[in-house]
């Protein structure tokens, strides 16, 4: 972080990216390097590594992993046990890892962590190469819609920096990932421990002329990712000041869902379905010209019509589904498996809902993605496609169009803990 | 016309968005506010989120009646100005009480007790969310957090058993007697926030400027002097010229000798620095899993 000025810094990107790997691939490791060489571990932090790794019992060395590693029992038991957030910048970016644990719980974790994420680094041990577990991320990060997928083939200095090995490995993931809607994918041959094409070229492995991994991250184009076609606009809260100065203020305040908003463009309110036009996007720092995703703002319109928290804005040539009934794909979040006829309540953008489970299609087998038609006991961890019916309609894109209005959380009404993921097809 | 948002941006939307959120989703919420810089920012933050309307809660301090004096006049003073709400929840209050007691020796903090305060102040006036700026890069405890942290009717925090939290879609539903615990500025770095405090110029307690101090050294922290520090016989007290990195209760906040007396200044001196700003806190020093500890104890 030293050498950021105030200039740069002012202007830079934010890239938000998971890590997903098995228990021994060296993740650990490899967030433990881009840490340290981007110089975002502290003096105190490293000491106080260094003590616990004394005290745990460690083979001597630094065990990096500690600095990721937050609770109590996490340092005891030796595992990851929650998605933790880590933060540095390079003079070019700033990055948001949602680093992920590589066993217990891991489809939920790993859901978790790429549901806010622009890229997905895939850890491949070079001695094993394409593995189940290697499947089972790479179909996660297509369900969840990541862009950008970075395979990391580790531990390359244990196959003596080989070529041949690395193309075979490269060649293997190609095949599988051919099936998953992914449309970056990049491939890098790298050595965690040693440092090798993660901030600097390896000097052993002249064969491979692409980019280092920290200069994939800091230079692949996120401009992209959001939606910048379909207007939608949930609205969060209503803000109406009613003093003598904003006597008739009437704001809508929300974050821009998809779509680019202007004054004037012609827009449509779901569910009553008034017309009227965008008088002025507003904010605390004066009028927005044009409002994107993600920006947070207040929409003004020019008529005097109801419009309420969980209601959507949306452009009257271009309408979201508007419909009760959906299919989804859902991740399962609770030990209580799925209640077929089953009734939940229904988180999507702002907007709450109850819904019933109407029908479980299949259940994927995440390691080979064959759908499993005659297995319809859902469990934590388990992918099914299912379709569910809303109490109200909802106003949905596809997800993989969308993933702010495509996207939806399902809530066990009796303890009130999120136990599903919806993905709408 | 490039459709993007600088991270600054995108971080402050973010928090935006989350603060919306919670007023959406809660009846009674509030923020706490300390005074330092990170309780400031999300006052601002809160400020834009309703533009051109008042925030719509009132700001709650816990007062550990150790304050560094600025800090309770910049308190004031920005009450005053803005015309919002403020509700102190006093430790010397639930000392008087009986309701918490006292540490003794030269160690003693009253950081610990502002639990028992913390949770009758939201017992008392029934808050049903209490906004806090605490970041996950402060403290690896912290860096497990939900922006929707559900908190058991004992406002204890569970870690193993935290809800997903998933996409921007947060789940504030509970049960009677529950409540949260709200972080807008989860994902905000040191840097970050004094980056921002730069750019919209934003007003700060003048102790995170340079100045000149009464202090006295223990265990190599610096501490201010001050009517309820219990000094031994050999500690000192000598003028030094320092500023805080962060500001909490007067015992167990340390200063950093700093000629750093503006915000360019500062920049450069945390884009230098080797250590984390809670570094200087005797209340994480106290074991490795102090701040996890007193988190589920119901802290913010």
């Amino acid at each position: 972080m030293s050498d950021t000025t105030t200039a740069g810094y002012l202007d830079m990107e934010l890239l938000r990216f998971t890590t997903a790997g098995s228990v021994d691939d060296g993740k650990s490791t490899l967030i433990g390097r881009l840490l340290y060489d981007s110089k975002a571990i502290f003096q105190d932090q490293l000491e106080a590594v260094e003590k616990a790794s004394k005290r745990i019992g460690g083979e001597g060395e630094v065990n990096l992993a500690l600095l990721t590693d937050g609770l109590r029992s996490e340092r005891e038991q030796g595992i990851t046990i929650d998605v933790a957030y880590r933060y540095f910048a390079t003079p070019k970016r700033k990055f948001i890892i949602a680093d992920t644990p590589g066993h217990i719980q891991y489809t939920r974790n790993m859901v978790t962590g790429a549901s806010t994420a622009n890229l997905a680094i895939i850890l491949v041990d070079a001695r094993h190469g394409l593995v189940e577990q290697t499947s089972r991320h790479s179909f996660i990060a297509s369900l969840l819609g990541i862009k950008h997928v970075v395979y990391c083939i580790n531990k390359m200095d244990l196959v003596d920096y080989s070529q041949e090995r690395y193309e075979e490995i490269k060649s293997d993931i190609e095949d599988f990932a051919s099936k998953l809607e992914i449309n970056d994918i990049r491939y890098i041959p790298i050595s965690a421990l040693f440092g090798d094409n993660v901030v600097d070229r390896s000097k052993k492995m002249d064969w491979y002329e692409g980019a280092t991994l920290l200069y994939t991250l800091e230079t692949v184009h996120i401009g992209s990712d959001e939606n910048l076609v379909d207007g939608r606009f949930p609205v969060q809260t209503v803000i109406r000041p009613q003093t003598t100065e904003f006597h008739d203020y009437r704001g809508y305040a929300g974050r821009v869902a998809g779509g680019v908003l202007k004054k004037g463009d012609e827009v449509t309110v779901l569910p009553s379905g008034f017309t009227s036009k965008i008088a002025k996007i507003d904010s605390y720092d004066g009028e927005i010209q044009e409002a994107f995703p993600p920006m947070s703002c207040t929409v003004i319109l020019e008529d005097d019509i109801d419009v309420s928290r969980g209601d959507m804005i949306v452009r009257t040539n271009n309408q979201p589904d508007d419909t009760q009934d959906h299919e989804l794909m859902v991740c399962w979040m609770s030990k209580r498996p799925i209640q077929l006829n089953g009734k939940y309540a229904v988180k999507h953008t702002s907007r709450d809902a109850r819904c019933i489970v109407k029908e479980i299609r299949y259940k994927v087998d995440i390691n080979n993605l064959h759908k499993l038609e005659d297995d319809k006991t859902i469990n934590m961890n388990d992918i099914a496609r299912i379709k569910i019916r809303t109490t109200v309609p909802l106003f949905t894109d596809r997800y993989q169009r969308n993933r702010n209005t495509g996207s939806l959380i399902i809530i066990d009404e009796a303890t009130n803990e999120t136990v599903g993921a919806g993905m709408i097809l | 016309m490039k459709y993007n948002l600088t991270h600054l941006k995108e971080l402050e939307s973010e928090a935006i968005y989350v603060i919306r959120e919670v007023v959406a989703q809660f009846e009674n919420p509030a923020l706490l506010f300390s005074g330092g810089k990170d309780s400031i920012l999300c006052y601002h933050l809160a400020k834009k989120a309703f533009h051109p309307g008042k925030i719509p809660f009132p700001l709650v301090h816990v007062d550990t009646g150790h304050n560094f004096p600025e800090t309770i006049q910049f308190r004031d003073q920005l009450v005053e100005k803005d015309g919002v709400e403020l509700i102190v929840g006093s430790v010397q209050q639930s000392i008087d009480e009986g309701k918490a007691i006292e540490e003794t020796g030269f160690n003693a903090s009253r950081n610990g007790l502002q639990t028992v305060t913390l949770l009758e102040t939201i017992e008392s006036n029934k808050f049903d969310a209490c906004m806090g700026g605490a970041r996950r890069d402060e403290e690896k405890a912290r860096a497990k957090e939900r922006f929707f942290s559900h908190r058991d009717e004992f406002g204890q925090w569970d870690p193993k058993n935290q809800r997903p939290e998933l996409w921007n879609i947060f789940n504030g539903m509970k049960h009677m007697g529950e409540n949260f615990r709200v972080f807008p500025i989860s994902n905000w770095t040191e840097m970050d926030v004094w980056q921002y405090i730069l750019a919209e110029n934003i007003e700060l307690p003048s102790i995170y400027f340079s100045h000149e101090r009464d202090v006295f050294m223990r265990d190599g922290v610096i501490y201010a002097d001050g009517e309820y520090m219990n000094k031994r016989p050999e500690e000192k007290v000598e003028k030094r010229v320092v500023r805080f990195r962060t500001i909490g209760d007067m015992s167990c906040t340390g200063a950093v000798e700093s000629p750093a007396d503006n915000l360019e200044k500062i920049i450069e001196e945390v884009a230098a620095t080797r250590t984390t700003e809670r570094g200087t806190r005797a209340d994480d020093k106290r074991s490795e899993a102090a701040m996890e500890d007193r988190k589920k104890q119901g802290y913010f």
